[in-house]
């Protein structure tokens, strides 16, 4: 015992240095989330927290059940695969409740050259529309936008 | 009529279900949902992307993104001749309001929508030093923004440019994949807006999902290949210039 | 206006690391290389640093002490840094950084500390009084055995803690290397020598950095400067620069002739928007100028002023061309885009928490800690003691 007399003021340190280790230790227990390490490194519940966020864009299967005559028109036409939230905009809130949120009238002149307007840069063979091509009439008085060419008809 | 309407949803079984997961689901209480049926991914036609922007202005709205910052975005690529090295690129506001009307009809034009890759080997979960981003057992790289220390390195990991600090929370964000939407049988927010079919949310291990098709019969490449970082979005067609 | 020219990745407008992950790795530098200084004496027995020893451990103290914070202030959430010790990610370097850091304070640099400067501790806490006397008594642990056999198991001991602290100060600031390093995704960082690099342009500033502390406070003091301690110090300066020259230099034609894709763009930054920090501040003022200076030191036989000039002009020069190098390698590997396009521009912010007064704060604040600690635990009373009975 006596051997270890003039060394055991290095015992007290590192004795200090394990008591902060085994301190940290205890604290880690409570600290560490619960569901930490469940599938990997990270917080297991963050995907549920982020699957749980709330849903803007209704999707197209959700508009047809009421809006089959919409549905039905567009079958023949060249906008059959262009869903109705890529030109009506987020509607969840008017799928959910239809009786108060109504969809804002879109405004064609503005909506249709985002995608028609002639440029060079777009694909060649998809149909491009040179600005002066209505002389200035909006594009739905010859063109109905469910099903575009024209006489289709179609549903307002 | 609206009234009516929403009856028939409320009477169609079917449709009722589903609705119930849209509101309320999280993968555990989405009766039909198994994160280890699922890898998810996506496919980009570039071919048929036109700049209309719609992805992007989709994705601001879903999933609430910051101005400035983009969890997708939209880069027009002008290419003249032999000069693959040194395209000319632009993405105003990340093509949000689609682009500018091209003149020059010289060189190649094309659209190359960007966002994360989901990659399975990914640089950024990688690096991540507290195990807040991570890739979750369906494919999805996510970000814990409860446990997300900000210190961006994972941005600086990224050789794709696709995270940022979120300005107002302080903590990495990026594209989810719409884990919210597709956890319920949704498709994500910019495939619901593209017109032209460009994107496709892909499930890789679903046996019946067209990109197993797809993939046997298309020039399929992934961004950055020499990054090796087992990116997951695959663009049909993409030119050799494309960074 | 946001500064970009060409083209970037929208999300790359932004720089995500600011000036005080400059700081950063500048500070840890300072650190390993003064730690390494006092080693030299230690472990190498080079006697006539022996007056630089405790001011260099104490220095690298001072300094480490400080290098956590500019990590803390520059985080968005830094009340969750505490996560890095309870789940680090054991793919993340970054995730070690705390580790390696409470090794290295605790189990090298306070330890060694202490075992040097032990029976002074015992000493003060009989002699001094009031609260003085009460830290001096929580310092010596409870433990007043200052036998001669005690003080002599402390020197065998704190031998040991130098030798297993040397590599301890390469690992503490090789892997801050190679938390640059290691990015693949950025050309301008990845490289396997980083780590390299940052060692020994570490030891360079830290060797600088104590030299001039040492020079200062003797001034200070009203002490007269120990030439042969200086002299031996610069030449240490001069060698460890000119291998830290010839790495950066290596590093340098390595990239250029091998001009992968990312050179253009990377050589088009470095002669504009990199130009004044890295060709004017880091090569011309911070290491050629100083390697000349030192070179004609060690050549020339100069006067003892000329020659105190020169090494405190070749010191300054040396920390302002390696906090250059900081900026360079983090301001500079984040100007560029990912897509090789383009450029974006720095804008310092001046009052934030990431701004300019913060940085400036940090970097004098380790300084004041030194202050303390010199008043703690002055690092040259016992040579002043032998001075005395010399006299």
């Amino acid at each position: 015992m006596n051997k270890f007399k003039d060394a055991e003021h290095l015992f007290r340190f590192v004795g200090l240095f394990v008591l902060l280790f085994v301190l940290f230790l205890v604290i880690r227990v409570y600290v560490v989330p619960k569901s930490f390490g469940k599938y990997g490194h990270y917080r297991a519940n963050a995907i549920t927290e982020i699957a749980a966020k709330p849903v803007h864009f209704a999707g197209h299967q959700t508009c047809e059940t009421c809006h089959a005559d919409v549905a039905a028109a567009k079958t023949s036409g060249k906008h059959v695969h262009v869903n109705c939230e890529a030109c009506h905009g987020a509607l969840f809130a008017h799928a959910n409740d239809p009786g108060t949120v109504t969809p804002p009238k879109l405004d064609t002149a503005k909506l249709c050259v985002r995608c028609h307007a002639a440029s060079a840069a777009r694909p060649k063979a998809f149909p491009q529309i040179a600005p002066d091509h209505s002389g200035g009439l909006a594009c739905e008085t010859c063109h109905q936008p469910h099903n575009p060419v024209i006489g289709a008809g179609g549903e307002k | 009529m609206n009234l009516s309407r929403r009856h028939i949803l409320i009477l169609l079984p079917a449709a009722a279900v589903a609705w119930k997961s849209i509101l309320a689901g999280t993968p555990e209480t989405s009766p039909n949902y198994a994160m280890s049926e699922h890898w998810w991914s996506m496919l980009i036609d570039i071919p048929k992307c036109i700049g209309c922007g719609n992805c992007v202005r989709a994705c601001q709205t879903e999933n609430d993104v910051p101005d400035g910052f983009f969890r997708t975005w939209v880069e027009r690529y002008h290419v003249n001749d032999e000069d693959m090295t040194n395209p000319e690129v632009i993405s105003p506001d990340g093509g949000k309001e689609g682009f500018p009307v091209a003149e020059d009809t010289s060189g190649k034009y094309f659209f190359v929508p960007k966002m994360c890759n989901h990659c399975a080997d990914s640089p950024c979960t990688q690096v991540c030093p507290v195990g807040a981003t991570f890739i979750s057992p369906d494919g999805v790289v996510l970000v814990d923004q409860k446990y997300c220390l900000g210190c961006a390195y994972c941005v600086q990991a990224c050789p794709y440019g696709c995270r940022y600090i979120h300005p107002e929370k302080k903590v990495a964000d990026k594209c989810t994949l719409c884990y919210h939407r597709i956890t319920k049988g949704l498709t994500t927010a910019c495939c619901e807006a593209c017109p032209t079919g460009a994107r496709q949310l892909v499930d890789l291990k679903n046996p019946n999902d067209p990109i197993h098709e797809f993939l046997k019969t298309h020039s399929v490449q992934v961004l950055k290949p020499q990054m090796a970082t087992g990116a997951k979005v695959f663009y049909n067609e993409l030119d050799g210039s494309v960074r | 206006m946001t500064g970009v020219e060409g083209f970037t990745y929208p999300n790359e407008v932004e720089l995500y690391w600011s000036v005080l992950i400059v700081l950063y790795p500048y500070i840890t530098g300072l650190v390993a290389g003064a730690f390494i200084l006092a080693s030299l004496e230690r472990v190498f027995r080079v006697e006539a640093v022996k007056p630089t020893y405790r001011l260099a451990l104490l220095t690298a103290l001072a300094f480490l002490i400080v290098a956590p914070l500019p990590l803390q202030f520059h985080l968005g959430h830094p009340e969750r840094s505490p996560e890095m010790y309870f789940t680090p990610h054991s793919t993340s370097a970054m995730a070690m950084f705390g580790y390696v850091y409470l090794w290295y304070l605790m189990a090298v640099l306070t330890f060694e500390i202490w075992l040097d400067y032990r029976r002074e501790i015992v000493l003060q806490s009989q002699q001094s009084k009031g609260l003085m006397r009460v830290i001096y008594k929580v310092i010596t642990l409870g433990s007043s055995n200052i036998s001669a056999r005690s003080l002599h198991i402390d020197e065998r001991v704190g031998w040991v803690v130098t030798l297993v602290g040397i590599p301890s100060a390469f690992l503490l600031h090789g892997y801050v290397g190679f938390i640059f390093g290691s990015i693949k995704a950025n050309p301008w960082w990845s490289s396997p020598m980083m780590p390299v690099v940052f060692i020994f342009s570490a030891m360079v500033s830290g060797i600088a950095c104590v030299m001039l502390i040492y020079m200062a406070t003797s001034r200070m003091r009203g002490k007269k400067i120990d030439m042969r301690c200086v002299d031996t110090v610069a030449m240490y300066l001069f060698y460890t620069f000119i291998i830290d020259f010839s790495l950066e230099m290596l590093d340098l034609i390595h990239r250029i002739y091998e001009a992968d894709e990312s050179f253009r763009t990377l050589d088009f930054m470095v002669h504009t928007k990199l130009y004044f920090s890295h060709i004017v501040v880091q090569i011309v003022l911070g290491t050629l100028i100083p390697l000349v200076l030192l070179g004609i030191t060690q050549v020339a036989k100069l006067s003892e002023t000329a020659r105190k000039r020169s090494y405190a002009i070749a010191g300054i020069l040396t920390l302002i061309g390696i906090f250059a190098m900081r900026w360079n390698v983090v301001i500079g590997g984040q100007l560029f885009s990912k897509s090789f396009l383009g450029y974006t521009t720095y804008k310092m912010a001046l009052v934030t928490r990431e701004g300019l007064l913060v940085s400036i704060a940090l970097t004098i604040l380790p300084l004041g800690i030194l202050w303390v600690l010199v008043k703690l635990l002055p690092p040259w009373s016992e040579k002043e003691l032998h001075g005395a009975s010399a006299d």
